[in-house]
């Protein structure tokens, strides 16, 4: 059987305070597979995406994308396996003085020159498909508009494109929710979800809400203070496993909330 | 803040307690002996009776300077052009040198902490601790009088003020942005180009026409040392006690520095 | 998502990266008239070359001055200069500020009534516009040469920065507060003391601290027009070319200048 898409093993963080963020973590992510990152504040989360494009420099351990070991790529190196990972930000991290296409396009920078960057001769291929991409999540006629006068929610959908004109193999999710209402998180997660299918895209989402994630995921890994505490389908999250990895409360509600939401969501559709 | 807890009686409120009342009177006391004891050194060394004639001299002098010398402004046209050439192209030149010093000295862009950074700080330090007058003093020496020590002066002053504010600006920028670029495989010069540029642009262009407008201001003055424009024409008439013409001069810096405000006030709002 | 089918092969042959300014008219006239000031600024320069090319003698003696500079020979000189230039710098920042609090009250257009704004405005408007150097002039003509008239000049600039700043504070300050003050029945002083003071009080300061490093900078080049201070000693240094001592007046001056800015960021970010 062929490598995973990607493969982490024993990937530790320590950062310089002392603090272990990642202690040992083992971890495979096969091609085309969403997975939902779960786990309290600090567990480490956001640390293990951005050790995964190495925003964050691992202090021991290895990671493989499509056997590639990334943890000792020099720095050119390293740029071109970035374009194989797409990141979506929590605060979106839009640019926001240029216009929606230029954060679009900003997706291929890793493909083109720094003058052809800088006077923004891309290829016609690369417009076509950002308009493309644009029309896919009705945003085509906002395309000159600057970033800064978007909502949240067009905002994240930019954020989503700009990934995606990465060509990537895998896209590299950081609270994409957090800073939006319950309706658009739901449709944040149901568009991700809905073009990792059709692209074949595998990910990896960090997410605070337990609900959507046992919804739109297929598999589900707990994080508790650096280590993985929990690796299964949605299914099989329980108040048991849950307070594994949050610790002790009263889960039925959280579990039922989470059915209940569903209900909503398909009286709505 | 303090409350005194008082035995017997309700506690008793006061700003201060008494030990930092005493210390602020005490810090003001030694603020006042220092101002006073340097006014004594200035004092000795001013001849009051000319002070005491001051209101005189004041009134002759402000009867010597009316009415204006109108006739003069037609001498003044190219010194005037002179001058906001002075300061437009200073301001220019100062924009092409302070801008990738500016970038240098940013703890988040500059190519090193320890050799780069403290090198670009000290010429920005340099740079600003030194007038402009001064700058044309030394330039005037070395180059001759004219407007291009003039131009020079305006620059390397203007080149620490526009270096240390957008240096401030460029620190100051949303860190994620720049990760997002990052995180595309974009190189060090494109995101420095697509994620740190637009950020800091309309903290760039205020800055510059903040810093050129006064620089119209101070290229009125430089010609007091020959480098150039409309202080020229003042240092001559003043050397030759022609104050009507004095008069005329300031009168003319009046109305192209107000034109200069509101200028740079429109600009400022254009942008942001 | 739309209705009609979007051909995005056509958008994208459409699509133009974003100008800069969006009205292609004003875009061009901008280029145009910048390229045009360029050119005819550029034209007017006068440059004598021959003399410039001499320069290059000049600046490496200058330079040389630095290796070592001279600090003893004149010592004296340098000693009066800076002593003149620190007095003068405290004395005025202390008359300016004290000066400059009544016409901020006054140029406060929520506190004050029409004519006294418009005077006090008036004063703040003329002392902003003329450089440092020009009022010294017209102080030198009436008081005499030496470091008075550039302490009554220093703060005469102080009072107009001072009193626009803070008036613009003033016109800002919470309205809420200022009123619930006044419903106590408090009379106007008391009114001021209780409830603008206190607003305006962290700026105050933070300002005092920003002026004194100002007025330090520009003591040093009052002396160019006899209004004593460091500048006096480094203009006749320059006239004697002994460019030795020329060095080591500057270096004090940066020396001195990046104490202040020190100190005063301290005392901002102590205050804040």
């Amino acid at each position: 059987m062929a490598e995973p898409l990607l493969v982490l093993t024993g990937l530790t963080k320590r950062y310089p305070t002392g603090d272990l963020a990642l202690d040992g973590v083992d971890l495979a992510v096969p091609r085309g597979q969403v997975m939902a990152l779960i786990g309290p504040s600090g567990a480490g989360k956001s640390t293990l995406i951005r050790c995964v494009n190495r925003l964050v420099e691992p202090t021991a351990g290895s990671v493989r994308l499509e056997g590639q070991e990334l943890t000792r790529l020099s720095r050119a190196a390293l740029r071109r396996a970035r374009r194989r990972m797409g990141m979506i930000f929590q605060e979106y991290a839009l640019v926001e003085r240029l216009s929606v296409m230029e954060n679009v396009l900003s997706g291929r920078l890793g493909y083109v020159g720094f003058w052809q960057a800088w006077f923004r001769r891309f290829p016609r291929r690369d417009i076509e498909q950002a308009f493309r991409l644009l029309d896919r999540v009705g945003l085509a006629h906002m395309a000159d508009k600057r970033a800064d006068a978007l909502s949240g929610g067009q905002r994240q959908r930019v954020g989503i494109l700009r990934a995606l004109m990465q060509e990537p193999a895998l896209l590299l999710v950081d609270e994409p929710t957090a800073s939006l209402d319950p309706k658009t998180s739901r449709q944040i997660m149901r568009l991700i979800v809905e073009l990792c299918e059709e692209r074949g895209l595998a990910a990896i989402i960090n997410i605070h809400d337990v609900g959507l994630a046992q919804e739109f995921a297929r598999r589900i890994v707990g994080l508790r203070a650096g280590r993985i505490v929990f690796d299964g389908p949605p299914e099989a999250l329980d108040a048991a496993v849950l307070t594994a990895i949050y610790g002790e409360e009263d889960w039925s509600r959280t579990i039922r909330r989470s059915d209940q939401e569903e209900d909503m969501a398909e009286a709505a559709a | 803040m303090a409350v005194i807890n008082r035995p017997g009686q309700p506690p008793l409120w006061k700003r201060r307690s008494t030990v930092q009342d005493l210390l602020v009177w005490l810090g003001w006391l030694a603020a006042v002996a220092l101002t006073v004891a340097c006014f004594q050194f200035i004092s000795e060394r001013t001849i009051w009776a000319f002070v005491w004639d001051a209101p005189r001299q004041g009134a002759d002098l402000v009867g010597r300077m009316f009415p204006p010398a109108w006739g003069y402004a037609d001498q003044l046209w190219k010194p005037l052009w002179d001058t906001i050439n002075i300061a437009t192209l200073g301001t220019a030149l100062a924009v092409l040198l302070g801008v990738p010093l500016a970038f240098l000295a940013a703890h988040n862009t500059t190519p090193s902490v320890v050799f780069v950074r403290p090198l670009a700080l000290f010429i920005i330090v340099a740079s600003r601790s030194i007038n402009s007058l001064i700058w044309a003093l030394i330039l005037v020496i070395i180059l001759g009088p004219g407007v291009l020590a003039g131009i020079l002066a305006i620059a390397l002053r203007s080149l620490g003020f526009i270096g240390k504010l957008l240096y401030e600006a460029i620190e100051e920028i949303d860190r994620t942005q720049v990760e997002a670029l990052e995180s595309t495989g974009a190189n060090p010069a494109q995101v420095l180009s697509w994620a740190i540029v637009p950020q800091v642009m309309p903290a760039f262009a205020g800055i510059t026409v903040f810093r050129w407008d006064i620089n119209i201001r101070e290229a009125t003055v430089l010609g007091l040392v020959g480098a150039g424009g409309i202080g020229m024409q003042l240092e001559a008439s003043i050397n030759t006690l022609a104050w009507p013409q004095v008069t005329t001069i300031f009168l003319l810096i009046l109305a192209t520095v107000a034109v200069s405000e509101w200028l740079s006030a429109r600009v400022r709002h254009a942008i942001i | 998502m739309s209705a009609t089918t979007f051909d995005a092969a056509a958008a994208a042959r459409r699509w133009r990266p974003p100008p800069l300014i969006a009205s292609p008219l004003l875009r061009y006239a901008v280029y145009l008239g910048a390229l045009a000031y360029a050119l005819l600024a550029l034209g007017s320069i006068e440059v004598n070359w021959t003399r410039a090319a001499e320069g290059l003698d000049r600046a490496a003696a200058f330079l040389s001055g630095f290796f070592p500079p001279d600090f003893v020979t004149k010592w004296e000189d340098i000693q009066e200069g800076l002593l003149e230039s620190v007095t003068m710098t405290i004395v005025s920042t202390a008359a300016g500020i004290l000066l400059s609090l009544p016409i901020a009250l006054g140029a406060a257009r929520n506190l004050a009534p029409l004519p006294v704004y418009l005077f006090c405005r008036a004063i703040i408007a003329i002392s902003r516009t003329f450089q440092e150097v020009i009022i010294a002039i017209i102080f030198v003509a009436m008081v005499g040469f030496g470091p008075l008239a550039g302490m009554l000049t220093l703060a005469f600039a102080t009072l107009g920065f001072m009193a626009k700043l803070l008036a613009e504070d003033i016109e800002d300050i919470e309205r809420a507060q200022a009123e619930a003050v006044r419903a106590t029945g408090a009379g106007w002083f008391s009114w001021i003391a209780w409830s603008v003071l206190p607003q305006v009080k962290p700026r105050l300061i933070g300002l005092s601290a920003y002026r004194l490093d100002i007025n330090f900078r520009e003591s040093a080049v009052l002396g160019l027009v006899g209004a004593g201070g460091i500048g006096d000693t480094l203009n006749t240094a320059f006239d004697r070319y002994e460019f030795g001592t020329a060095a080591a007046v500057l270096l004090i001056i940066i020396a001195i200048v990046l104490a202040c800015e020190y100190a005063s960021g301290m005392i901002r970010r102590w205050v804040q």
